[in-house]
């Protein structure tokens, strides 16, 4: 202890033990983000292949098969793919999407004539080489073959291919096609669940933060459901999963896989997060204002409903919005009443089996198909922008409607 | 139906509103009233409204009830329940024309229309009872209109019992968790003894389907389970304790304000985000980069999916809850104590060693508590970077399971709810919730005894 030297050089030691932890925290989310947002950006755009049309104005545009009619007009571009295979490889490149895009452009256009190049939708293996996410070696690409390179050569050539704007990626929902796949129905699944999880914690959070504070006098009762809530925030999600499957799905029968189930079990899981944050809002309203509204004779629930909660509201919207924003980022409770389903349609209302949002992360990083990893990148951007709307909002919330007392 | 049923009654009520609270504003011109119009109008509005709402909903209840059970006669030969079910579910999805599939059944056509005889007077009746009742309570709450008549003291009456109706609701919650974990652990418990759960050192919960199979039994000895999770839970806490600790004392005891104010919230940008993006990082970063470090130190035999993966990225989520919780604790330290030691000629370094933290030890190891309970808890990480299998061993290089990995494989896709290995997913859940409850309880103790002793 006497050596001063070796005091300060502990203590320069210990500062700096204390810095690179700082950092190293900070390293990682920069490179988590940093991982995502590489990864994840390349799934905005989209390969596309052009393919010259010569469709004339009087063709019967109304009993053919879009298929085989565009599979026509694309082969009619290469004289060179004479044998199966090589046709085969040819007709490959296009996405099965292609003949959606081709059939939508025909109900356009179905008094006119189509003529020139347009573009067609290709198929996740050329998107992933032409993204550079799959690397040449020799004449092959991860799965593309001689054959289908020969053909991508000289559509390369020819600036026939081309990177596009996903449109598929906020537009549709999940599909086995990896190019096709959107995130539209697991966003409005997600929308739903968390619709209805503040629709049913809020007023109950509200109500509960209420009565703790303002109403209940102090007693066993109340320190027990005190105790209890405070519990609650710390339940694993997972066992709110499990409570939800047995009492919404097991007792109650309603629909698996729904949005309603969702949002329910969120809700429970939401709930005490709010009444947490309501009470220490409701607890920094000065007492001085509510014992005025007292002594000029309003009654204890007039106080509460015109000054403590209007007062409030900033802290306690402030605490919802946390919650919500846990909520949406859930995956395990969604896991264990069933949204985990691969739904192709947009739901159309909260009794619809859907996904949402975390849990279609979740089912693109666990498929094989290569091509799904950056989709489930641009799947988390997206999930962490609304995530960073949230805070916003609180945080302009909270600056904005907090009064200093 | 029900919806011109419900029109009518909340049209009612609205008039009930109008009505009163216009009689007592005429009122209240020429007298002091107990109470202001609008609560008048309010207690008119409840009265028409909530005992028909509430008789609704109960009575559809019972109907459901009584239909269920009156349909299940037409199918009394049957044994199996779940098939009787199967069937009374078909005759009302086409009775309702939301099938029209017909199950061959001798009692399906009069089952149905049983059911669309007794639908149709059931709805008669509840239009003719419901309305009347609604329309007498109406009736009968206009005559309430007068100057000493307390309608804000009932209406406050039962504000109160909805707010304390909503406080207790916590309660059912946290009761709803433990029956339905409880009663489905019991009957696991029916068909594997206790001690083979909790004792035993196999664990493969795959039920055969035939009989003649190999391994019919399944075994449920959760050991290995409860040591993977531990394992994980291990490497997590040897992550995050150090990284966490030591910047919450950096950033409570050197950091300038300045720097406070930017790295706090930038540590707790990594608690806000959602788990399942942890589980991605550690399958397309972190399990490649161990992988490729294994490579270049020649060790192979490392699994892809080892619990060090695992461990380190819920160790990296865990960061910030670590790091917020010591700053508490940190921060609480009386500031006589820690400027009574640096002017006795300490430095802060070993002020913060030798004062600070042992009289902040308690708020530390409430800390450090909650965050083991929150890495035994944690589900998304473990179930995408962790295995399936439940291999006994603590060499953090292999694969291992968790509790909540069990869970989740056990519980997702196809399910039939009688079988054990359905069940013991709940089981496993019981164990989890105490346990996680238990930490909780604890820490939380700790945190509060010792927060009074510096107030």
């Amino acid at each position: 202890m006497n050596n001063i030297s070796a005091r300060n050089k502990s203590e320069k030691r210990f500062q700096m033990y204390g810095k690179t932890a700082v950092l190293i925290a900070i390293g990682f989310l920069v490179i988590l983000l940093f991982n995502i947002f590489s990864t994840g950006i390349s799934a905005f755009k989209q390969t596309y292949i052009a393919v010259n049309l010569e469709i004339p104005a009087d063709f019967d545009k109304k009993n053919i098969n879009p298929r085989t009619e565009l599979n026509k007009h694309f082969l009619k571009m290469f004289p060179e793919a004479t044998t199966r295979t090589e046709r085969r490889a040819l007709l490959s490149l296009l996405s099965k999407g292609a003949r959606y895009e081709f059939s939508e452009l025909i109900n356009q256009n179905k008094e006119r004539s189509i003529q020139g190049y347009h573009w067609f939708l290709a198929s996740a293996d050329l998107d992933m080489y032409i993204k550079g996410t799959v690397k040449r070696q020799g004449d092959t690409a991860g799965r593309i073959d001689e054959n289908q390179m020969f053909f991508i050569d000289k559509l390369l050539s020819k600036n026939l291919i081309e990177l596009q704007a996903n449109k598929y990626l906020l537009s549709s929902a999940d599909s086995r096609e990896p190019e096709m796949a959107g995130i539209r129905g697991a966003i409005i699944g997600s929308l739903y669940s968390i619709l209805i999880a503040f629709l049913v914690s809020f007023p109950i959070a509200v109500m509960a933060a209420v009565y703790l504070e303002k109403i209940a006098s102090k007693n066993k009762f109340s320190d027990l459901i005190e105790t209890n809530i405070n519990n609650l925030a710390a339940v694993p999600s997972i066992v709110f999963g499990l409570l939800g499957l047995a009492i919404f799905l097991n007792f109650f029968e309603l629909p698996r896989s729904a949005p309603l189930v969702g949002g329910l079990t969120l809700a429970l899981m939401t709930l005490p997060t709010i009444v947490i944050a309501s009470r220490a809002a409701i607890k920094s309203v000065p007492p001085s204002i509510e014992e005025a509204a007292i002594g000029l004779g309003a009654s204890k629930v007039q106080t509460i409903f015109g000054f403590t909660l209007p007062l409030a509201m900033p802290g306690i919207l402030t605490g919802t919005i946390i919650g919500i924003a846990q909520a949406i980022g859930e995956t395990a409770p969604l896991l264990m009443i069933g949204m985990v389903a691969f739904v192709v349609d947009v739901p159309g209302s909260p009794l619809d089996a859907s996904t949402a949002l975390p849990v279609q992360i979740y089912l693109w990083a666990d498929s094989p198909e290569r091509a799904f990893t950056e989709r489930t990148s641009a799947a988390i951007m997206v999930l962490l922008g609304f995530l960073i709307l949230l805070n916003l909002t609180a945080i302009y919330l909270r600056k904005k409607l907090e009064k200093k007392w | 139906m029900t919806v011109f049923l419900l029109i009518l009654i909340s049209s009612l009520a609205v008039y009930g509103f109008i009505l009163n609270k216009s009689k007592a504003s005429v009122m209240s011109d020429t007298n002091i009233m107990h109470s202001q119009p609008h609560y008048h109008g309010l207690y008119s509005a409840f009265i028409t409204l909530v005992p028909a709402i509430l008789l609704l909903f109960f009575w559809s209840f019972i109907v459901n009830m009584i239909t269920n059970i009156t349909l299940k006669d037409f199918f009394s030969d049957i044994t199996d329940t779940g098939l009787i079910k199967f069937y009374t579910d078909g005759v009302i999805g086409y009775a309702e024309g939301a099938t029209d599939k017909i199950i061959n059944h001798a009692g399906f056509m009069p089952a149905v229309e049983h059911y669309q005889a007794l639908q149709h007077n059931n709805k008669i009746l509840q239009f003719i009872v419901i309305s009347t009742l609604s329309l007498m309570l109406f009736r009968y709450s206009l005559k309430f209109v007068e100057v000493e008549f307390k309608a804000r003291d009932y209406i406050e009456r039962v504000i109160v019992i909805v707010m304390r109706a909503s406080a207790v609701f916590a309660i059912f919650v946290t009761i709803g968790i433990v029956l339905s974990l409880l009663l489905e652990t019991l009957r696991f418990f029916d068909s594997v003894n206790v001690f083979d759960f909790l004792f035993g050192l196999h664990w493969s919960p795959q039920m055969a389907i035939r009989a003649d199979q190999v391994g019919s039994s399944g075994s449920f000895g959760a050991v290995p389970v409860f040591t993977g999770t531990l394992l994980i839970a291990f490497i997590a806490m040897t992550v995050a304790t150090p990284i966490g600790m030591f910047s919450a004392i950096y950033l409570s005891q050197y950091a300038s304000e300045n720097i406070r104010s930017y790295a706090k919230p930038i540590i707790e940008i990594l608690a806000g985000i959602p788990t399942v993006v942890y589980g991605f990082f550690a399958v397309i970063t972190v399990a490649p980069f161990f992988r490729d470090m294994g490579a270049f130190f020649s060790f192979t035999n490392m699994s892809s999916e080892s619990a060090l993966i695992a461990g380190s990225v819920l160790g990296i989520m865990i960061i910030p809850f670590v790091a917020s919780l010591t700053d508490d604790a940190l921060t609480a330290v009386p500031r006589s104590l820690k400027e009574g030691s640096l002017a006795m000629g300490a430095t802060l370094s070993e002020t913060t060693k030798k004062v600070i933290i042992p009289a902040s030890f308690h708020g530390i190891v409430g800390s450090f508590l909650l965050a083991v309970s929150r890495a035994i808890g944690e589900t998304m990480i473990v179930v995408m970077a962790a295995g399936f299998a439940a291999n006994l061993t603590f060499n953090p290089f292999d694969s291992v399971s968790t509790v909540t990995v069990q869970i989740v494989g056990l519980l997702t896709g196809d399910q039939e709810f009688n079988s054990p290995k359905t069940l013991s997913a709940f089981a496993l859940a019981f164990v989890l919730f105490f346990i996680t409850l238990v930490l909780n309880v604890i820490s939380l103790t700790i945190v509060k005894k010792y927060r009074e002793e510096y107030e």
